[in-house]
């Protein structure tokens, strides 16, 4: 007889990063290591700089170590380019034993000389992977040189993966991007409505809908952080009057940091789902205090909102009192599904992050109703345990939660990489309804 | 996106461009789901585990679960003992493994962790057992990371306890799909062979639907065959690189006799692979078996002319490409440029594993055919080839999808990674059934072309 899993020695460890919505509040423990031995979906430093990076298109973006770090994140963010598409492929120093013992320094400096022959690119990123941050070598002064060998940016990215996780690669990407903005003398910041939209990477297109609302108002893009961006754009960044941010959990940094040295101011906005997208385009309209400006947006907003209205009350009659489970990797993302699914009349059972951050999971405990679980860091062990026992019909997640839900039976949809619809903006909220309806009412449940 | 590829070749030195490999880990961990009721464990930072499990997710889309020792800061500078015994606690406690297979990282590797000491000196409870392989992603590729944990369950578990061997094989079938190993084991049982394969990853990466989640499903080698594959005659590896190895060291360490063969994709080697268990073990081919190769041989004179002088251009893992540019050139075509992302050493430092140059170079000399083959190269240097001497087909793993588009060529997925289709990892490419589903991917993918590009008065009804 096999001992039963022991859910009491998973709940004790990891206790304090469980809580459940009720009458007394909860502070959930966030932000920490996970438990040597867990199954844990989360990712790496690394991981984190390479996804806010990877979208600036004409970039080299060279991995430095082993081949595997490389190989993994070849193509998989699914942000779309309108034009260079040289970020697509995928540059590694493929570091062997000699390399190991002896340095790496010299392959590297190689690797970029002979990448920078073959594609004219003017920035080139270096991601430093575990092992380099290991042996040590000198990236800061490699690049350094090779940048001035060819009169090109060579920007180092401390991304090695141990030294914490995601999110401290989220922070080294945006260093690395504080660096290639860096003006050589002080850019004039413009006083008409011209913007830095911080935290869309254009996945399956999502930027150029935003762009577009933008625009109907009178409201222009300066660069993207960092979806469809290209090193002319990013060198734009401090001209513009105002930055917006939608995932916070990815650049928050970099907005602070963009005021402190340029004085641009920043709030947050969120283009996911029907009232947070008409929100923020009224934010934005209302910052520049233009009447004619707020009167379009209105206008927008309700030609909008006419049109979308009655598919998504079609799809809110059809998935009413549906339970959902959500996992996803920041904090962002699950305040706005929590709204969205309030808007086709999808509950929210069970919530989770890999890296939310603390004010995140107390908007999120705000949000939600009473007996929600929250979690951080979840393993699929607990995921499992809560979805069961909350009679969950949908999960949202990643790549590594699809295969989970529908093993048991769950539907499920991608609200990460994998993702091949829009899911911003008022198309987006239908695309959502749309993918929802799709998976919750497949016949193929029928044969379970 | 590959349009930026230049025709003009040049001697590269600093790196890979568009690799046609990845690193240790993933295969170690591959190889560990193939034993029943078994957690894999990454030592080393959790990025890693992430990343394998998420490629393993979407070649297989099925639940992989693996552990991690989570290292941090403080664990690359002190050593990562202390993570691993905590895990190994852990583990245990939490998932209630039968077995954990531990395996390296890079970054376990260079700070130099000693695995076995470490699990010498950890609690294990009874009746459990902790494996371990090391496998650093600087040398070879996620072949030589199979192979290495496949040598780790040997170097561990295999026992020989008895006076005579068994009249049992040991199948060790290689980094192939379960659909695969599935195929094989069919073979075996309609041949009347006892047998033990190991790694054995069916009913655990393609396990049924059932509603309920299990963590550890119906499927893999249990720990007591793996136990008694040192009892038994003899192992047959299918290919070399991932499978050899650990069939000498079954050979060193319980004396069992190893017998090195090639993937048994194709006609050539679906017979040698039938061939040498009717010498092994005195037993026919039975009618089954000898009706579907001359089904395969009945397909393959209806449509030898679609095929013959096509050239191809084939990549991926070199067990695999090796059998399969054999099919190829079995049925008249020409694979003309062969590549493998895999270095032909791997292991221990310098350590030779096979010879796919030498290999594939004799096959082509035979066939007459003049192409270019090379181990340890990249998607990158395939398309220049394939720009300075186009192709009429391309196979391999979902990365050639962009060559394909962009030189505008038929292209048949092959080998792992698989990430942008379904169904395949549930269909096998072994055995003669194998054979027919690989020629029709391969004529339906050239057909499909001729009827895209045929003018309207050439379009035809039958083909
Ligand atoms: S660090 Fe090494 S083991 Fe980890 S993904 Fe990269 S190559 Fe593979
Ligand atoms: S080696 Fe380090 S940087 Fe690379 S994937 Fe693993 S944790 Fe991330």
């Amino acid at each position: 007889m096999q001992k039963p899993i022991l859910w009491e020695d998973i709940i004790l460890d990891r206790a304090a990063s469980i809580a459940t919505k009720g009458k007394q509040k909860n502070k959930i423990r966030c932000d920490t290591d996970s438990v040597a031995g867990a199954v844990s979906q989360r990712a790496c430093v690394y991981c984190g700089a390479r996804v806010v990076l990877n979208p600036v298109t004409d970039a080299i973006h060279l991995v430095h170590g082993p081949i595997g770090c490389a190989s993994y994140t070849w193509d998989i963010r699914g942000s779309l380019s309108s034009g260079a598409e040289l970020y697509r492929n995928s540059f590694s120093t493929d570091l062997k034993e000699q390399d190991v013992i002896f340095g790496g320094e010299k392959r590297l400096a190689r690797a970029i000389d002979e990448l920078v022959k073959k594609h004219p690119a003017k920035v080139v990123f270096v991601y430093s992977t575990c092992i380099v941050g290991v042996i040590g070598d000198d990236l800061e002064a490699v690049c350094k040189a090779a940048a001035s060998r060819h009169n090109i940016e060579v920007i180092p990215v401390q991304s090695s993966g141990f030294i914490g996780n995601k999110a401290a690669g989220y922070r080294a990407a945006c260093d690395a991007l504080l660096r290639l903005i860096k003006p050589n003398k002080p850019m004039k910041r413009t006083k008409k409505p011209v913007i830095n939209y911080l935290g869309d990477f254009n996945l399956a297109g999502e930027l150029w809908i935003i762009e577009d609302y933008l625009k109907q108002m009178g409201v222009t893009v300066n660069v993207a952080f960092t979806g469809d961006s290209s090193y002319q754009r990013l060198k734009k960044t401090t001209s513009a009057a105002l930055n917006i941010i939608q995932c916070a959990g990815s650049m928050m940094y970099l907005a602070q940091q963009l005021k402190e040295q340029y004085g641009i101011p920043y709030f947050n906005v969120s283009f996911l789902g029907l009232q947070d997208t008409s929100d923020s385009l009224r934010k934005i309209a209302a910052y520049f205090q233009d009447e004619q400006m707020q009167a379009r947006a209105e206008a927008l907003i309700k030609r909008e909102t006419e049109r979308i209205m009655p598919e998504l009350a079609w799809y809110r009659e059809k998935l009413k009192g549906k339970k959902a489970a959500i996992y996803v990797g920041g904090g962002f993302k699950a305040i706005s599904l929590i709204k969205q699914f309030k808007e086709i009349g999808i509950d929210v059972v069970m919530i989770g992050t890999q890296t939310g951050r603390r004010e995140e999971y107390e908007t999120i405990n705000e949000l939600v109703n009473e007996g929600t679980v929250i979690l951080d860091d979840a393993s699929p062990s607990e995921l499992e345990k809560f979805m069961t026992e909350k009679g969950t019909h949908l999960l949202v997640g990643g790549v590594k939660e699809r295969p989970l839900a529908y093993k048991l039976g769950i539907a499920f949809i991608d609200h990460s990489h994998d993702r091949k619809h829009p899911l911003s903006g008022f198309v987006g909220a239908v695309n959502l309804a749309k993918e929802v309806y799709a998976t919750l009412c497949s016949p193929v449940w029928n044969y379970l | 996106m590959l349009d930026c590829t230049p025709k003009e070749i040049k001697e590269r030195t600093g790196g890979v461009i568009n690799p046609a490999k990845t690193c240790q880990p993933i295969g170690a961990m591959y190889a560990a789901l193939g034993i029943h009721r078994c957690l894999p464990h990454s030592h080393g930072s959790q990025g890693c585990c992430s990343y394998h499990r998420m490629h393993l997710s979407r070649h297989f889309r099925d639940p992989i679960m693996a552990s991690s020792s989570s290292f941090t800061e403080g664990s690359s500078v002190f050593g990562g003992g202390a993570n691993l015994k905590t895990a190994i606690k852990n583990v245990f406690a939490i998932y209630n493994p039968d077995v954990m297979a531990v395996h390296t990282t890079c970054l376990s590797e260079t700070i130099g962790d000693d695995l076995p000491t470490i699990i010498k000196g950890a609690e294990i409870p009874e009746g459990k057992v902790v494996i371990h392989a090391n496998t650093p992603s600087y040398q070879g590729s996620h072949i030589t990371g199979f192979s290495n944990m496949v040598k780790g369950m040997v170097n561990y578990l295999s026992t020989a306890s008895l006076e005579t061997k068994k009249e049992q094989v040991n199948i060790i079938p290689g980094f192939v799909n379960p659909g695969d190993m599935r195929e094989i084991k069919r073979i075996l049982k309609v041949m009347g062979i006892k047998f033990i394969m190991f790694p054995d990853t069916s009913g655990v990466v393609d396990s049924p639907m059932t509603g309920k989640y299990e963590m550890f499903p119906k499927g893999g080698t249990t720990l007591a065959e793996l136990r008694d594959t040192g009892n038994s005659k003899v192992t047959i590896a299918l290919g070399s690189y991932a499978s050899g190895d650990a069939a000498y060291q079954l050979e060193r360490k319980c004396q069992v006799q190893p017998l090195i063969i090639k993937t048994p994709i194709g006609i050539k080697a679906s017979d040698e692979f039938l061939m040498a268990l009717m010498n092994k073990f005195t037993v026919d081919i039975p009618p089954e078996l000898a009706e579907e190769r001359g089904q395969l041989v009945d397909i393959m004179t209806d449509t030898h002319f679609h095929f013959h002088g096509k050239k191809v251009a084939i990549f991926g893992d070199p067990d695999i490409v090796i059998a399969m540019t054999e099919f190829l050139l079995s049925l008249g075509m020409k694979p003309i440029h062969v590549l493998t992302g895999t270095p032909a050493t791997g292991g221990a430092i310098g350590h030779t594993v096979g010879n796919f140059e030498q290999e594939v170079g004799e096959m082509l000399k035979q066939a007459g055919v003049a192409g270019r083959v090379k181990a340890a190269g990249d998607l990158f240097e395939l398309h220049q080839w394939i720009k300075n001497e186009p192709v009429d087909l391309l196979i391999g793993n979902t990365y050639g999808k962009y060559i394909a588009k962009a030189e505008d060529i038929p292209f048949v997925r092959l080998g792992f990674p698989i990430l942008d289709r379904s169904v395949h990892s549930y269909l096998p490419v072994v055995g003669y059934k194998g054979a027919m589903r690989l020629l029709e991917m391969i004529s339906n993918a050239l057909l499909d072309r001729a009827d895209r590009d045929a003018k309207d008065q050439d379009f035809e009804l039958v083909m």
